[in-house]
């Protein structure tokens, strides 16, 4: 990749104003699809992304069952007016993919061994895909497994880091994406300490790799806190309330 | 739609064992070295009537490779750059758990993973492989073939496609009359680097450089990380596991050791 234009301005902002430490604007709401066990749906910038899981439920086809635990599909779809030229709806190997290292990227936190011969299935649809969908998908889809009552070891929030006019910036966005020189995606389990999705497009040198990592891995962190707030609101109303409860305690 | 699979290679418990007793004692199966990778044999232009091939085995992994220059009209959004794309096929012979078919994810992200390091390294010099701007350029089909399946089949096809450009010849094409004709003359590829994956895998705490299959079928995690001369171009992370951020950094450290191993191997065919 090769740049052609600054990306970041003599004041030290990006396209769309940010800095480069600061992230999008990151809403989620959980419950919004009406019939999933579990469902979220996630504004990441511009992306907005719904996961809805169905499970633990039969395997169908049944010859797919696991003996010692549960089957776990995945599947992310973009939505064919979610892109400026219009995507063509059947999946494509971009798709195939990233259906792939999403499912293991969620696979560690889930404790699959509690619902053996059964199938978990997480659908995560792009209605309007900015850069960074894959990270945003996955965060969706975890909050939705939390929100069907899914054990699970802990949540995996997603978030990139990149290399735009040879800095290190935070979540990068479209434009930077394909314009930039480097593009890091990456999945973390905050509570385990553990990396569960880990891309990389572009060049890095070393030492940019090692900081880049590192403020992917505090990216995370920071959509960790939006997770848990999100799921707070709805299984406890106000989050302030729950702290002084907590407190009274 | 992705879904969570049994491995396809059985492990006995007896077999698992010994692989652990192994690793405490700082050996693998096979004797190797934790960061050791298994023979790597490279055979440049086994295929005439290719513009460029190689034949890699690394281990019994083996992986067959060929280069087919013809033109076509350039991608969107990258009009003034020749196209080159990088295909991967794991065929019925090489092994009893393949069946024909369409690509299943595996081979799809095999597939990705290798045309992803090839194509961010930027290897080959695109803007060289224009004919008419914007409307007709040169494009490189790298197709491989796996011939034989034992394991890491993303470092052993890797250096298959990049043994394949390094020692292709370019026909030389000209513009006559708004058609493409054929001089009847070659060059040597534009090469500006050598982009070199080296793939690890974590079994328990222990991280092994270029598993075999029968590790493959024990490991928690994968991790394949594509380095130039200069640094890091591509990395994948794959199957269900996962790793730390530490874990991470020291990969990286060995890729760019034993990437520049392979690299000067490479680099010697070429010669």
């Amino acid at each position: 990749m090769t740049q052609t234009r600054n990306l970041i301005d003599e004041n030290g902002k990006r396209t769309d104003g940010r800095t480069i430490d600061q992230m999008r604007e990151v809403k989620i709401t959980v419950g919004t699809v009406r019939n999933a066990d579990g469902s979220a749906f996630i504004e990441f910038g511009k992306n907005k992304i719904v996961a809805a899981v169905y499970g633990p439920r039969e395997v169908h086809p049944k010859h797919m069952a696991l003996p010692d635990r549960c089957v776990l599909r995945c599947r992310y779809h973009m939505s064919p007016f979610s892109t400026d030229t219009r995507k063509n709806p059947a999946p494509s190997r971009r798709e195939i993919e990233i259906s792939k290292v999403m499912r293991e990227a969620l696979e560690p936190a889930l404790m699959l061994e509690d619902y053996p011969r059964a199938a978990i299935d997480v659908f995560v649809e792009v209605l309007q895909s900015d850069g960074g969908s894959r990270c945003a998908g996955i965060t969706a889809a975890s909050v939705a497994l939390a929100d069907a009552g899914i054990n699970m070891r802990d949540l995996v929030a997603a978030c990139a880091a990149g290399k735009v006019d040879d800095q290190i910036v935070l979540d990068i966005n479209d434009t930077e994406d394909k314009e930039g020189g480097a593009d890091l995606p990456v999945a973390y389990m905050p509570r385990l300490e553990q990396v569960t999705l880990l891309q990389l497009d572009g060049k890095l040198s070393q030492e940019q790799f090692n900081e880049c990592i590192d403020k992917a891995i505090s990216g995370c962190k920071m959509v960790y806190d939006i997770q848990r707030q999100a799921l707070m609101q709805k299984y406890f109303g106000n989050e302030t309330e729950l702290k002084e409860e907590v407190a009274t305690q | 739609m992705s879904s969570s699979r049994r491995s396809t290679i059985i492990v006995e418990h007896l077999r698992k064992q010994q692989m652990w007793d192994a690793l405490a004692k700082g050996k693998r199966l096979d004797g190797r070295d934790f960061g050791e990778q298994r023979p790597l044999e490279i055979e440049p232009n086994v295929i005439k009537k290719a513009n460029g091939s190689a034949r890699v085995k690394l281990g019994y992994s083996e992986v067959i490779a060929g280069v087919k220059v013809s033109t076509g009209t350039p991608f969107e959004g990258l009009e003034n750059k020749g196209a080159l794309i990088v295909s991967a096929e794991v065929l019925p012979i090489a092994s009893p758990h393949v069946e024909p078919g369409p690509p299943d994810e595996e081979v799809v992200e095999l597939a990705r993973v290798v045309d992803r390091g090839i194509r961010e390294s930027e290897m080959i010099d695109l803007e060289q492989l224009v004919l008419v701007p914007g409307k007709i350029v040169y494009t490189i089909f790298v197709d491989c073939s796996v011939v034989n399946v034992d394991g890491n089949l993303f470092d052993a096809t890797s250096y298959a496609v990049v043994a394949a450009l390094l020692g292709a010849k370019l026909p030389i094409l000209e513009m006559q009359d708004d058609k493409v004709v054929d001089t009847g003359n070659t060059r040597d590829m534009p090469i500006t680097t050598v982009p070199v994956s080296i793939t690890a895998a974590r079994i328990g705490d222990y991280i092994l450089t270029d598993p075999a299959s029968e590790e493959e079928a024990c490991m928690d995690a994968r991790i394949t990380i594509t380095t130039n001369e200069e640094g890091l171009c591509a990395i994948q992370k794959g199957f269900t596991g996962s790793f730390t951020a530490d874990q991470i950094k020291k990969a990286v450290d060995t890729a760019r050791i034993k990437g520049q191993e392979v690299r000067e191997k490479l680099r010697g065919l070429a010669k």
